[in-house]
């Protein structure tokens, strides 16, 4: 795995964030005054099911390094079971990624209820610095899209 | 006549690649040939011709033509071509040096594209007479001489020689370029093997296959042919025979949104596909039939209509090898001819 | 065999039982043959053949035929017939409009080895014993049958129909393939490597469409990729993104539906092996949630449309196998 070395570097992280639970914990961190980087952009989506897997690869090309999918925990899902699918889907296509030569660490999915707030600052604290220390995404991205 | 011993071929090519980018057909690796820019110690292939035709250096399948960049309310518009480098296409056979002059029809009249006269301006197409050539092959079909090719300088390859004639001005300039590696020599080894050749040319399974029952006058004749129906039935919809062909001239242009500007860029286009000049109204033709006639009407038919009866095709035999339901114009000639 | 289905079908013209007969149609060359339906006897007698050459699969035309008015009867393989079961279970063609004549697969030749291996001119091709005669007009090269197969069949998966009306020839038995060796060889690599493989491959491609449309499994009236209120639709790989993009989301969207049948790969002008893509689903569906083959039955539900409680969690794949 290469480390990058430019500690000057600042990742774009796009995080899809599930209505019920996860965007719900994002309002939480904020109300408790959990610091998270602001490398990461927050879409709401109604359900983590309703993320599909153009819209990871999609963020890729308009520049995001890393992609963080976020949702209810198992059992938890506000639809009762759309998560579950959620949680086959990504495992799949993070697998594909991963075969792919697209470097692991770019991809993650996180359960976050609307009661972690800490878990979510965390989660994103931590994943900001692992995509930070692999550098810019060069192996999925659009260079037409690259800002000059 | 010129010519240079097969033993020296390699620094023929180290002398011109010194001046300009070379381009030569050379072996891949699952067997097949492409275009590859010329690097020490490259060797041509043992294959006829390459996968992809040679109308990629003058048309490539994509190409930016203009970029709009936004910051706030301003909208910045950037022309971005590049002028090109002189280069030499090495090695194009007959049917794709045809094909050039088939393109030139298209793109070099009035309104003259620039961005494919720019190309054309700075390539210097050296053809490589054909000695061996596959059943696929009907180049003559439309009275092109594989042993006499066109191009701005013709090569052949005869025993131990390779042996060269200037078509063009073009041509003269890149032989008086590399003059100092050739020499004089005769040419009865190479009058033996074009001979050889052309006898071979007699052999093949296509040989007797003939445009005279096609041309520009024909329209009303096969549009409504219920040959169509039967023909088109199975085909995919895919643009494979379209993107192998060396005289597929269409394209589309299109946007893209990068997030923040847009680049304006055209690409290849195929009849076969669904979207094919889609317009605001809708889609001119709705059925893979139709879809399907339109390519072999446009070479057969329509194409000569326009341009004082010469073919849109030029044998070259690709879509007959790629096409993946093997269907192709070579069928669809004979199924038409037989009324 | 092409004999006895020839005289098969011209009988269920003639009783009836059938209106039309989907097969294969003789070429200009020995190999050129493409799918087609027949209508009359006269039509079998003069084209239809079966053969060394016969791989395309025709379930897919199916999905228009079985749709007309009158059955239809079609030769499967048995790769086809695994095809033809996952659109029965999709709904996409009328099963009960079809009759299916099971007969005997492969191996079939693959004339771009045979190209490959520099013979040109080509004016027969003869399997004598499992050795192949290639007539040319440059004279007769031979080279045994095993080095010019296709590669879906170098690794078949099943040698039995899973559906049929009727059967001709000997029913065979799902084997015991070496189809997944390819996939754990780049699983092997380091990440870097497999990025390298999959850059020289995928750059190959010209985004014919011919994979996706060849694909039994790839039956949308309207393809994401050719609608252009997707946002991404395209004719041409603009960028090593859209490569790996068509790619990734051809292959995801016949996850758990792709039944193995190599189509993709075979149809490929470029030589990309493109089953592996849809292998590497299928070898990760059978390690996760079980072993699974599409197309061997009309009634499983499809691994992506299912899930259990304690599947695994998607960090699994960052557990495992080589970085």
């Amino acid at each position: 795995m290469q480390v990058n070395d430019n500690k000057d570097f600042q990742p774009l992280i796009v995080a899809f964030c599930c209505n019920w639970c996860s965007y719900a914990g994002a309002d939480l961190s904020g109300t408790n005054r959990l610091n998270y980087p602001t490398n990461v952009k927050i879409i709401r989506v109604p359900c983590s099911c309703r993320v599909n897997p153009m819209f990871i690869l999609r963020a890729f090309q308009r520049g995001a390094d890393g992609v963080i999918l976020c949702g209810c925990h198992p059992g938890d899902c506000h639809y009762t079971s759309g998560n579950y699918f959620t949680r086959r889907r990504m495992t799949l296509l993070f697998s594909m990624l991963d075969f792919l030569g697209i470097e692991r660490d770019r991809t993650r999915v996180e359960w976050v209820s609307a009661a972690e707030g800490a878990k979510f600052a965390a989660t994103m604290n931590e994943f900001t610095e692992a995509v930070r220390k692999l550098g810019p995404n060069r192996r999925l991205e659009d260079l037409r899209c690259r800002k000059q | 006549m010129l010519r240079i011993s097969a033993d020296k071929l390699d620094s023929l090519f180290e002398a011109i690649a010194a001046k300009q980018a070379l381009y030569i057909p050379a072996d891949r690796e699952d067997g097949e040939a492409e275009y590859k820019k010329y690097v020490s110690g490259m060797k041509l292939t043992s294959r006829l011709n390459t996968l992809r035709s040679a109308k990629d250096f003058f048309f490539p399948q994509t190409e930016d033509i203009v970029e709009f960049r936004m910051d706030g309310k301003k909208i910045e518009v950037n022309d971005i071509r590049k002028e090109c480098e002189d280069f030499v296409i090495f090695g194009v056979r007959a049917c794709d040096a045809r094909s050039f002059t088939i393109l030139d029809k298209v793109y070099l009249v009035d309104p003259v594209d620039s961005f494919y006269k720019n190309r054309r301006d700075h390539g210097t197409v050296v053809t490589m007479a054909c000695s061996r050539p596959a059943e696929t092959c009907f180049c003559q079909t439309f009275g092109i001489d594989p042993t006499a090719p066109e191009g701005d300088c013709a090569c052949w390859k005869a025993g131990n020689y390779y042996y060269f004639k200037a078509n063009t001005e073009k041509g003269q300039v890149f032989i008086d370029s590399i003059a100092g590696l050739l020499e004089e020599g005769d040419t009865a080894e190479l009058d033996s093997t074009v001979a050889r050749t052309r006898e071979i040319m007699k052999k093949l399974p296509l040989a007797n296959l003939s445009t005279e029952n096609f041309g520009g006058d024909k329209l009303n004749e096969y549009f409504n042919s219920d040959k169509w129906a039967e023909l088109s039935e199975s085909c995919l919809g895919c643009g494979t025979c379209t993107f192998v062909c060396p005289t597929c001239q269409c394209y589309d242009i299109k946007d893209f949104n990068t997030g923040n500007g847009i680049k304006r860029y055209r690409c290849w286009d195929s009849c076969m596909y669904s979207d094919f000049t889609k317009m605001a109204h809708g889609n001119p033709r709705l059925t893979q039939l139709e879809r399907f006639r339109q390519r072999f009407m446009h070479k057969l038919v329509y194409f000569p209509a326009n341009n004082n009866g010469e073919f849109g095709c030029v044998g070259c035999g690709r879509c007959l090898s790629k096409c993946p339901i093997s269907m192709n114009i070579v069928k669809v000639m004979k199924a038409l001819e037989d009324k | 065999m092409q004999k006895a289905m020839i005289e098969r079908a011209k009988q269920l013209l003639a009783d009836g039982t059938v209106k039309r007969v989907i097969g294969w149609k003789r070429g200009e060359f020995a190999y050129d043959i493409t799918p087609a339906v027949f209508e009359t006897a006269d039509e079998l007698d003069r084209d239809f053949v079966f053969d060394d050459f016969t791989a395309a699969n025709v379930s897919k035309y199916l999905v228009k035929e079985s749709r007309k008015e009158g059955k239809v009867l079609a030769f499967l393989k048995p790769c086809d017939t695994y095809s033809l079961n996952q659109l029965t279970k999709e709904h996409r063609v009328d099963r009960d409009n079809i009759y299916v004549i099971g007969v005997p697969g492969g191996p079939k030749l693959d004339i771009e080895k045979i190209k490959a291996k520099g013979i040109t001119g080509i004016t027969n091709v003869r399997n004598e014993n499992y050795t192949i005669k290639v007539e040319t007009i440059y004279g007769t090269e031979e080279l045994p049958f095993y080095e010019a197969i296709m590669d879906k069949c170098a690794s078949c998966k099943s040698k039995k129909h899973v559906t049929y009306d009727e059967l001709m020839g000997e029913e065979g038995d799902v084997l015991d393939s070496n189809r997944f060796d390819m996939v754990e060889k780049l699983e092997n690599m380091t990440s870097q490597e497999r990025y390298d493989f999959w850059r020289s491959e995928l750059s190959k491609c010209i985004r014919c469409n011919a994979c996706r449309n060849v694909c039994p499994a790839c039956t949308c009236e309207n393809c994401v990729f050719d609608n252009p209120k997707s946002g991404i639709d395209n004719k041409a790989p603009a960028d090593s993104f859209e490569e790996n993009m068509f790619h990734i989301i051809r292959a995801f969207h016949v996850a758990g539906r792709c039944t193995d049948c190599g189509e993709c790969s075979r149809v490929c002008p470029q030589h990309i092996p493109l089953h592996l893509l849809n292998r590497k689903f299928i070898k990760d569906i059978n390690s996760l949630y079980g072993e699974y083959q599409a197309g061997a039955d009309t009634t499983s539900k499809a691994p992506l449309n299912e899930y259990t409680t304690d599947d695994c969690e998607a960090s699994i794949v960052h557990e495992r196998g080589v970085e």
